[in-house]
């Protein structure tokens, strides 16, 4: 079973930490990964830096500026995680924006993802209809979860389409915003959280965007089997560098 | 019949579709479903065409170059975009999606710019309608082109800088779509040309297209026939061009050239000509030629003329290049500042410096006497005289 599948059937609220691969150092990648499973982290969306990330606010889009300012690649990225699953259990995604993937080759790529054990990958600016029609043997060949957004004005049937094309989880943005831009939520998230969580969709959430804290996580977590943290996680290693791991995950999950 | 238009599902051939991120979906769903309608409805044609006439200047004349067509023993009509209000073809697009925005309802308009001139063209439709409008331009841009950000605040615009990336219109661009993921209920977003996610390369074009219609009749009163040789136009995204071919896009007896801007030479690393430079891709939401890196990150372009610096082509552009439907032709930034100049001389007429790059044809390319080849002028060159200043130490 995908490490992802099994994960979800845990016990327990999920945090998943987004950071972005080659950032704030080209070679941090695998201290990273090491350090948030270490410290009690449950998934990792590993960020495949983009010279023009649609969906991302400031914080993100600079450190992919960085990343690649220090040499990241999808070649590069691959070889540092070659190893990863010698010393590495939790599951782990790759998110990053369709052209890189696509020019790496998207059949190469899932290959690549297959031999060194990546589990899922996010791709926010890949289409359902495109993915359903052109890639999903592909993924599915290789083993990967494909997962897909949703947002507050996502449909109910377009929800409920997106549940019956899922196979892992549904990554559930908690407003209309581009990464990082809000923090805390309010009454629209609420009403939103309760709403999906009436739908009994067969796929279970994971909260994204405007996560950052304690209380946002426990927030999310309330309606949601889990949450992911970028925007400002990526702050912290800014600001402490890759050394203080633990502090931002113990303030997380208390 | 074989199309070289777009398909009910937004690709022309392989090119073009909607690849953007979910928080987008509604937005571009919204204008999706509803385009085709309200541009069919008779009451937003008759507004449509109204402010085309009234307010834009349309017709715009198709003007025989008498001297120019002297020099180069060929036929040469030139299609005077530069004579509409805000000088450019760009506010044919504008007034018709202000047009849209309103029937859908939006209350708030955003637009990207590079030079300027949509920039200027969207300020002026918001007021024209009295709608709130932020322009996103780069950071170096609204240094470079102090004149159109001073003619966007007096429209009314807010001008808003964009800080990331190379800080020019690729990046002001981005920043105009991380504005509509944050506003997805009252805001509307305005691009400038055949870019972006499906449906804009097709309303683009289609409001564009007012000007291979005008050309058809146009033409008819001069030549006794609907159907020119030839129709050259510049691509940066490929607005003007795609209005200038659309109602010739499926008549192969005539023939399209595409111009694009070699910048200091194709080969020179300081170029944007994406059809020799470009590998397919995603960019802006839509499948097509990019100049990128073999990593698949969007590169810089560079051109003299602002218009065409742009690392992508429309889905259109990149079907018809691939299909060799139209002919490509890179021109460097001499070539096309000695062509504007000419220009000047031979017929009293300062284009613009994109149309400058079409002009350049005529020195790289030989036309039987009896060829009507028609050039679609897309703008005049008042906000480009600094440029030629420079070059020239006028």
């Amino acid at each position: 079973m995908n490490r992802i599948n099994t994960k979800l059937q845990a016990n327990k609220k999920l945090l998943s930490i987004y950071f972005t691969a080659g950032y704030p150092q080209i070679n941090d990648t695998v201290s990273i990964i090491k350090s948030l499973e270490d410290h009690g982290v449950d998934m990792i969306e590993i960020g495949l830096p983009f010279s023009d990330p649609l969906a991302d606010g400031p914080t993100i889009q600079a450190s992919s500026t960085q990343a690649l300012k220090n040499g990241m690649t999808s070649e590069l990225l691959f070889e540092q995680l070659k190893d990863i699953r010698k010393t590495v259990n939790i599951p782990l995604l790759i998110m990053g924006y369709f052209n890189p993937i696509f020019q790496y080759g998207v059949e190469a790529f899932c290959q690549k993802c297959e031999d060194i054990g990546i589990d899922g990958l996010i791709i926010p600016d890949l289409p359902v209809d495109v993915y359903c029609n052109d890639y999903k043997a592909i993924f599915e060949k290789h083993g990967l979860i494909n997962v897909f957004l949703i947002t507050p004005q996502t449909s109910d049937d377009r929800i409920h389409y997106i549940d019956s094309i899922s196979n892992g989880f549904i990554y559930m943005v908690s407003s209309a915003s581009t990464t990082g831009a809000k923090v805390g939520f309010g009454d629209e998230q609420t009403q939103y959280f309760e709403r999906i969580g009436k739908m009994n969709l067969n796929n279970p959430q994971i909260v994204g965007f405007g996560i950052s804290n304690n209380e946002t996580f426990t927030q999310a977590t309330q309606y949601a089997k889990g949450a992911i943290i970028g925007s400002a996680f990526v702050k912290h290693v800014t600001k402490e560098g890759v050394d203080k791991i633990e502090s931002f995950v113990k303030g997380v999950l208390i | 019949m074989k199309t070289y238009n777009v398909n009910e599902k937004g690709y022309y051939g392989e090119f073009g579709g909607a690849f953007i991120p979910e928080m987008l979906y509604p937005n571009v769903e919204e204008l999706r479903q509803n385009y085709l309608k309200i541009m069919a409805e008779p009451e937003f044609q008759k507004e449509f065409n109204q402010l085309l006439k009234d307010y834009v200047g349309r017709p715009s004349p198709l003007y025989f170059a008498k001297r120019l067509s002297e020099k180069y023993n060929t036929k040469i009509y030139l299609k005077r975009e530069d004579l509409n209000h805000t000088g450019a073809h760009k506010v044919n697009n504008t007034i018709g999606q202000i047009l849209m925005a309103k029937r859908l309802g939006k209350t708030r308009i955003i637009a990207e710019t590079g030079a300027g001139q949509h920039g200027v063209a969207t300020a002026t439709v918001c007021a024209l309608m009295g709608l709130q409008c932020i322009v996103y331009m780069g950071e170096i841009d609204i240094a470079r082109q102090a004149p159109n950000v001073a003619r966007m605040k007096m429209l009314g615009a807010e001008v808003r800088a964009a800080l990331s990336g190379s800080k020019t219109l690729k990046d002001a661009t981005n920043e105009a779509i991380r504005d509509w993921i944050n506003n997805p209920v009252d805001t509307h977003y305005i691009i400038g040309s055949v870019v972006g996610p499906h449906p804009y390369p097709d309303m683009v074009a289609r409001f564009q297209s007012v000007i291979s219609e005008e050309i058809q009749w146009q033409l008819k009163e001069q030549e006794g026939k609907t159907q020119p040789d030839y129709i050259i136009a510049c691509v940066g995204g490929g607005s003007n061009a795609a209005g200038a071919y659309y109602h010739f896009l499926d008549d192969e007896s005539v023939n399209l050239i595409a111009v694009e801007a070699a910048g200091l030479g194709v080969d020179s690393g300081e170029s944007a000509a994406t059809s020799a430079l470009g590998k397919e891709g995603i960019i802006h939401g839509s499948k097509t030629l990019l100049m990128q890196t073999n990593d698949g990150q969007i590169t810089e372009p560079y051109s003299i003329s602002a218009g065409l610096d742009y690392p992508g082509v429309g889905p259109m552009h990149a079907h018809l290049f691939k299909t060799g439907r139209a002919e490509f032709i890179s021109i460097t930034d001499n070539q096309a500042m000695t062509a504007g100049l000419e220009l000047c001389q031979l017929e009293g007429i300062i284009p613009a410096i994109e149309s400058s790059h079409a002009l350049a044809v005529f020195e790289h390319k030989t036309f039987k006497p009896d060829d009507i080849v028609i050039l679609n002028l897309s703008g005049r060159g008042d906000k480009d005289l600094d440029t030629y200043i420079n070059h020239f130490n006028l």
